[in-house]
């Protein structure tokens, strides 16, 4: 799964303190992270080949876990463009005249320093705010003033940059609720249990394990979310937002909070989402992530996009080191690039 | 396994975030859940029957330790059974979508209004009598669905401008629409009597016989084991039981998974696309429509209906019931209908209590002094409820939480006490 040299270590994020202690012991359990049952401390609840003998075919799980629905753009096409987006807060320029676009199967990363308006760019996208000036298009269609959940409906999906789970439910329940932005049946379906409910919830379940199983928390399906380990419910929560069958699947910083070795999992996974056919954006602070995972990336700075390429040209862009180590002839950005201050 | 939740021993439970929520003891409930959810569907059928009927028969019975002095017992079930069909309404709205709603007494006296209104000689609207609409034997029927539907209306009514409100705000734009409501009946004078009321107000003429002129359900028939208490309880009995199976199937489906998302982090549930304005208006309706059957019964049984009936303190009394017995459970808000409803009818009239001589009716009196204690004390140490919510959102999947539940057991056996935290929290449960 890791096709990095996990060496970086002290390449962390805010909380690299506690990493630096424990990444030793980190690194030498990272080869089993995703294998259910492996983790010694949180053992799994159920055996998901004995229950759900189908999903020990991983090419199966990814099937189920495909995205099911017509994307009008094609392949390397623009899905998303944000056209001269402005969003102000009072006096606050939090995003200025911001214009890109996100090409159907690609994972394009947003980066940039504290501040610069990478969260804002993604609530104007999501429909949380709404943009003051410009346009977002959405797969052919403007995203206007489209309420939150249509936005989520049509094929935005989203997770939370400090986790947001349903935290009484269990895992599996979180995920049916994904599954549940694309189902039709309401309150007279349901009452009655007509036949088109039993259908949906059956699929539901069964698309909901499969996408357990694909993040790799299969096993704990039916535990609270809320007792679920941190790694754990990050990848619930991707697994719950792929649940809407997203035909853009927005990540903000899912690595927030990982060690170097869970991170270098994540990036498996992320590229596993997109191998399955998802567009995916990533917001991030660790440049080492974004350069291993991403294709493209977007720099934004106080609210403008500086720079836009491959990883590769817009890491020795000098405007983007500028931005980053606030010294504009510093010569190694290799390691110290993502500690933003 | 991540570095930055301290790696906790599986055999304790989480520390401080889970502590009272989820408190991983073998307890009495905790088992009969696992016990009921382990049992085949026929079988909880085979259990769930017998249990009925002998709940229907306990007014029959004649226990010594439940029967009461002061009042008749089977007027005190019929009670119980109208305050647990409000409960299980209430608790849609508040223990399911979590929305605190302080008016419900509101949808309780527009059900039982419309009945009185469509069936009371007083009322200008009356539709029995020669050449109406109506026939005195069938008009209490035929009112019910009309009350059913007035309330659901009105539901959707107040629900429309005012579910855009969260928290405290919402709480009380209901309490204000509590006191409109009566107000309303005191104040339309032509339409509701005022504060004379509505009397004779229609109610089902079955059982007619020669002692029984006007039917079992009548207020005549007091005398006996079978009074008309023991008839309205059986009435209400068989309406618990249809909402208890109508409100199970919305709350293992989408709608209740949505009520549930919208409790836990209403902001989250919307962004992962679920219609949360649409769903919270859906739990005003349903609950405002179980309000309203209860209204209905109310109104027939008691044959006369005034303002001072529906009172706020009322409402209060019902989100007693909910939060006594445990807030989004089922059979715990049944529970909590049946303390708030039994409990003073117990003292009332009861001069010794275990051979200490007491006076009941005092006792009895201060009831919502006591409830008031009750509920300080219960959210101190037991803020769940006495039965806590273990809401089962999935239609299918039960195999599932079965294989949890037998891995669990199989690893308690291997390292006793190990897993057993992972094991109850795995408990659904199952109404």
């Amino acid at each position: 799964m890791s096709t990095h040299d996990p060496g970086g270590i002290g390449a962390g994020s805010e909380h690299g303190d506690e990493h630096l202690a424990a990444s030793g012991r980190a690194d030498s359990e990272a080869a089993d992270h995703y294998l259910p049952g492996a983790d010694v401390d949180e053992p799994a609840l159920i055996d998901v080949e004995e229950v759900r003998p189908e999903l020990a075919d991983p090419q199966l799980v990814d099937a189920l876990v495909a995205p099911d629905r017509a994307v009008h753009a094609r392949m390397g096409e623009p899905l998303l463009q944000m056209q001269g987006v402005t969003v102000r807060f009072g006096g606050l320029v939090a995003l200025d005249d911001v214009t890109f676009d996100i090409r159907r199967g690609e994972i394009l990363g947003l980066i940039g320093p504290n501040g610069a308006g990478k969260t804002t760019a993604f609530n104007a996208m999501t429909g949380v705010y709404r943009p003051t000036s410009g346009t977002v298009m959405f797969d052919g269609a403007s995203l206007g003033k489209a309420k939150r959940f249509s936005i989520t409906q049509r094929g935005i999906a989203r997770t939370f940059q400090n986790i947001r789970l349903f935290n009484e439910m269990t895992a599996l329940e979180n995920v049916v609720v994904g599954t549940d932005a694309r189902h039709r049946t309401s309150v007279p379906g349901a009452l009655f249990r007509t036949s088109r409910h039993r259908r949906e919830e059956r699929d539901a379940i069964d698309r909901a394990m499969a996408l357990l199983e694909f993040v790799g928390v299969g096993g704990r399906a039916t535990e609270k979310a809320r007792n679920l380990s941190y790694g754990d419910q990050r990848r619930l929560e991707i697994a719950r937002a792929l649940a809407t069958e997203p035909k853009l699947l927005c990540l903000d910083e899912p690595a927030a909070g990982f060690n170097p070795a869970e991170k270098e999992s994540l990036m498996g996974l992320i590229r596993h989402i997109r191998d399955d056919g998802y567009t995916v954006l990533l917001i991030e602070h660790d440049m080492r992530l974004v350069r291993g995972v991403t294709d493209r990336i977007v720099v934004l700075e106080f609210g403008r996009v500086i720079a836009e390429g491959t990883p590769d040209e817009v890491t020795n862009d000098p405007k983007v080191i500028a931005a980053y180590l606030g010294v504009p002839d510093a010569p190694e950005s290799e390691e110290t690039t993502d500690a933003p201050a | 396994m991540s570095t930055t939740t301290p790696a906790t021993p599986p055999s304790l439970p989480p520390a401080g975030r889970t502590a009272t929520k989820d408190r991983p003891h073998g307890g009495v409930g905790d088992r009969f859940r696992l016990w009921w959810d382990a049992l085949a569907r026929p079988t909880q059928w085979l259990v769930g029957v017998p249990f009925l009927l002998f709940m229907a028969a306990v007014p029959l019975l004649n226990i010594p330790v439940l029967t009461t002095q002061g009042t008749d017992f089977g007027g005190v079930m019929a009670q119980f059974g109208m305050i647990a069909l409000i409960a299980i309404g209430l608790n849609v709205v508040v223990g399911q979508a979590g929305l605190l709603d302080l008016g419900y007494v509101g949808f309780y006296a527009i059900g039982a209004y419309t009945v009185a209104i469509l069936t009371s000689p007083d009322s200008p609207w009356n539709q029995t009598g020669d050449g109406m609409w109506l026939s005195r034997e069938w008009a209490w029927l035929a009112a019910l669905p009309v009350a059913v539907a007035i309330t659901a209306i009105s539901g959707l009514i107040l629900g429309s401008p005012t579910l855009r409100l969260r928290g405290d705000y919402l709480a009380i734009v209901t309490l204000g629409f509590g006191e409109i409501v009566r107000l309303l009946a005191d104040n339309l004078d032509e339409l509701t009597g005022g504060g004379q009321g509505l009397r004779g107000v229609a109610y089902p003429r079955a059982g007619v016989t020669e002692d029984l002129p006007s039917g079992v359900f009548s207020a005549g028939n007091a005398s006996g084991a079978v009074n008309s208490g023991v008839w309205w309880y059986w009435v209400s009995l068989v309406f618990i039981v249809v909402t208890l199976l109508f409100v199970g199937n919305l709350e293992r489906s989408r709608v209740g998974r949505a009520w549930v998302a919208i409790r836990e982090d209403e902001d989250a549930a919307e962004i992962m696309g679920v219609p949360t304005f649409r769903f919270k208006l859906w739990a005003f309706i349903i609950g405002a429509s179980i309000g309203g059957a209860a209204g209905a019964l109310y109104a027939g049984q008691v044959q006369f209906v005034i303002p001072t009936n529906f009172n706020i303190i009322n409402s209060v009394l019902f989100l007693c019931a909910v939060v006594l017995g445990g807030q989004g459970n089922k059979l715990g808000v049944i529970l909590g209908a049946f303390i708030v409803v039994y409990v003073p009818n117990f003292f009332l009239g009861r001069q010794t209590l275990f051979g200490i001589p007491i006076d009941g009716d005092e006792i009895a009196s201060y009831k919502y002094l006591f409830f008031g204690i009750a509920l300080v004390v219960l959210m101190i140490f037991r803020p769940q409820g006495i039965i806590p919510a273990r809401q089962k959102l999935l239609t299918y999947g039960r195999e599932l939480y079965v294989a949890a539940r037998r891995s669990a057991a199989r690893a308690a056996g291997r390292a006793p006490g190990r897993t057993e935290a992972a094991a109850t929290t795995s408990g659904k449960e199952s109404s």
